[in-house]
């Protein structure tokens, strides 16, 4: 097979899979994201990769301040969390000044996003300059273990995976298990009798945007650790991540985990195979004939529109 | 019953509109500018073309689509594989390994014409594939996704992401396409120099009365019956189903004008200057198409020649002397337009063109005629279902 034998190809598929999952880590981050601020409130938020870009630049800028005072160790978890915040809070302030007014036009909410990444991509490149950065990595992240002497796994990769599966089962616990979650899927399902019942809709939808919004903050403080941030980072994964939402089904959030998976891990072994830019078209075509055959995606949900 | 003269032109206040563009267009540019300035202007012109098929397709229709740059790009590769291979003749090639081939192909370890660029040796077949392959893939397109009603914000994203495939794989297969470059050093169109002054004054001429030819073009089907539905169908689509029309085969024809549209676009792109490249058919330039349809007026097909012709030029002026903040504008330009202009400079005028004392009567009459054909969400839609 092209060359390889049967024992290479083997290692090659556990090693190119596991970049794979990598990606398909920092893809579901940003697809998590998506997911809540699409998927349940239908807004088409083009500036999602730029939220993305201010959790990375977040990692970053704290990675430097941790070099400078010497707790290069332990900032990690912290510049996780900041990003969170600060993404939150920006996202909020987004949906307050721009988002609420177009909720009835979701095409005009695309073009103003896009107006809005375009800004925000301006104001990175201005403030940390248009050449790439990267975050100075804890020794802990460093490194990659070898559970065979032909498989080189970088622990970076485990870490970002289990900070997306942490992510995810808190994504699910506030959706399906909290007061809050019942309050989205409440509004979601019918605006009005929500209202009705006492719910503050338009706190909700603040929230729920900017929740979506902080996910990809910490989306991009795992970004840091695979590759480095520049001003239009967030731009490269932002058609592959709305591709993840519309692929697995909108409003359900195991088919934007699985979608993730299926098209992460088809880059990542068709980009080995092929060359790297015929490996994300041979996935995207597949993608986007399986849209054309089944539009409403791989996992619908129930209800009917 | 309006005559067909009286549909083109659109009233006197179309007419005065197309007279005040032609006059633009075809005098004063010609006059005022020096031949760069003005090729720059033909330029713009030809995203023009693009902005047009968006006020057909996105205004009218109500269906967004974040692909026209590849139906500008079709049409313009079109137009470069025919001029590339002129000027590629065995003589002006012959220290390439292969000679007769274009550069590019050479460079590429390539000893052997594609077949797909075959056809592209003669004029007539390359014009007719400027009309026929961008519209064929829209037909693509378009009936896989409305058979199937699929439209709204799901179409936009799709459009967008054949855009990046198409893009991607443009820039891939160098060997093929001259990749990232373009398809670059085009000369002469049958022995006639493109790139003289007197060649330039005549393609922007050519361009501008094809433009012309796409506004009288869209007008007709806005103005016939056809354009009543459209906008029917973009208010109350479910409507307009129900009153037995086949609102999905509506929508691939509007697709598929709005393909040719950009087509044509892109072919007097790449004549007028001297290249095709994967840049003008990603996302990003397709998006921008869209703003220029959103300043114009998304509704008004002249609006969109305007809006063109001011987001481009204050691309140029800010980007020439304040790179930096070209983005800002850009950025800031989406966000206002769409927040506090949703009709464009087209809205801005039918709002303020009662103001100036002469143009009164007119606005007047004109909003009496337009009360119905202009009819904001769902008045048509509602027409439609009472008469049905």
């Amino acid at each position: 097979m092209f060359g390889y034998s049967m024992a290479e190809v083997g290692n090659i598929m556990v090693m190119q899979g596991f970049a794979g999952l990598s990606m398909f880590s920092v893809l579901l981050l940003m697809a998590l994201g998506l997911a809540i601020i699409f998927g349940q409130m239908g807004v088409i938020n083009m500036a999602h990769g730029e939220f993305m870009t201010i959790g990375a630049y977040t990692t970053v800028m704290l990675s430097k301040l941790a070099v400078a005072y010497g707790f290069v160790n332990y900032y990690f978890i912290f510049a996780i969390i900041v990003a969170f915040i600060l993404a939150f809070a920006i996202g909020y302030l987004v949906e307050f000044t721009l988002i609420r007014h177009l909720y009835k036009r979701p095409l005009d909410t695309l073009l103003a996003t896009w107006g809005l990444s375009l800004v925000m991509q301006q104001i990175f490149r201005s403030s940390f300059g248009a050449k790439e950065v990267s975050a100075e990595l804890p020794e802990w992240l460093l490194g990659s273990f070898q559970p065979t002497p032909d498989i080189d796994i970088p622990i970076n990769g485990v870490f970002v995976m289990g900070l997306a599966a942490v992510v995810t089962f808190g994504v699910f616990l506030f959706m399906f298990r909290s007061q809050w979650g019942l309050r989205v899927r409440a509004t979601v399902q019918n605006r009005v009798m929500a209202g009705a019942v006492g719910i503050n809709t338009k706190k909700v939808d603040r929230v729920t945007f900017a929740l979506g919004c902080g996910i990809a903050g910490v989306a991009g403080a795992a970004f840091t650790t695979i590759a480095s941030t520049g001003p239009t980072t967030g731009t490269l994964y932002i058609v592959d991540s709305f591709m993840v939402v519309v692929f697995g089904g909108a409003a359900s959030l195991f088919g934007t985990i699985a979608s993730a998976f299926g098209i992460a891990q088809a880059q990542s072994i068709l980009q080995f195979f092929m060359t790297s830019s015929m490996g994300k078209v041979a996935t995207l075509l597949t993608i986007v004939g399986i849209l054309m055959m089944r539009p409403e995606g791989l996992f619908a949900s129930k209800v009917r529109k | 019953m309006k005559t067909l003269s009286d549909k083109l032109l659109g009233g006197k206040q179309g007419v005065l509109g197309l007279a005040l563009l032609a006059l633009l267009i075809l005098v004063i540019l010609p006059l005022g500018l020096d031949i760069f300035r003005l090729n720059l202007v033909g330029k713009y012109l030809t995203y023009a073309f693009v902005a047009l098929s968006l006020v057909l397709l996105w205004g009218n229709g109500g269906v967004l689509s974040l692909g026209q740059g590849m139906f500008f790009g079709l049409g313009g590769y079109c137009m470069a594989m025919f001029l590339k291979l002129e000027a590629s003749d065995p003589i002006s090639t012959k220290i390439q390994t292969t000679p007769g081939i274009p550069d590019f192909m050479d460079w590429n370890q390539l000893t052997a014409l594609p077949w797909f660029w075959e056809p592209f040796k003669s004029l007539p077949l390359t014009i007719l594939a400027i009309l026929i392959v961008p519209t064929i893939f829209a037909y693509i397109i378009g009936f896989a996704m409305f058979k199937r009603r699929v439209g709204g914000v799901y179409f936009a994203i799709i459009t967008q992401a054949i855009a990046l495939i198409l893009s991607i794989l443009i820039v891939g297969q160098q060997g093929y396409t001259g990749g990232v470059n373009g398809i670059t050093d085009l000369k002469t169109m049958l022995g006639w120099d493109i790139r003289t002054d007197s060649a330039k004054y005549i393609l922007y001429y050519v361009n501008a009365l094809l433009l012309f030819g796409c506004i009288f073009l869209s007008r007709y089907i806005l103005t016939s019956k056809f354009g009543m539905l459209l906008l029917a169908m973009r208010d109350k689509e479910e409507r307009v189903r129900f009153s037995g029309y086949d609102v999905s085969d509506f929508k691939i024809f509007t697709f598929c004008v709005a393909a040719m549209i950009s087509a044509i676009g892109g072919a007097m792109f790449t004549l007028q200057v001297g290249f095709m490249s994967p840049s003008f058919v990603g996302i990003v330039p397709s998006i921008e198409m869209v703003i220029f349809a959103a300043v114009g007026g998304r509704m008004s097909l002249i609006g969109a020649v305007y809006g063109t012709l001011l987001v481009n030029y204050g691309k140029t002026v800010f980007s020439e002397t304040y790179p930096e903040l070209w983005l800002f504008l850009m950025g800031g330009l989406f966000i206002a337009v769409v927040m506090f202009f949703p009709d464009g400079l087209a809205g801005i005028y039918q709002k303020h063109a009662r103001k100036i004392p002469f143009l009164k009567r007119w606005v007047a009459e004109e909003k009496q005629k337009q009360t119905d054909a202009h009819a904001s969400h769902g008045k048509v839609g509602n027409k439609l279902g009472a008469e049905a």
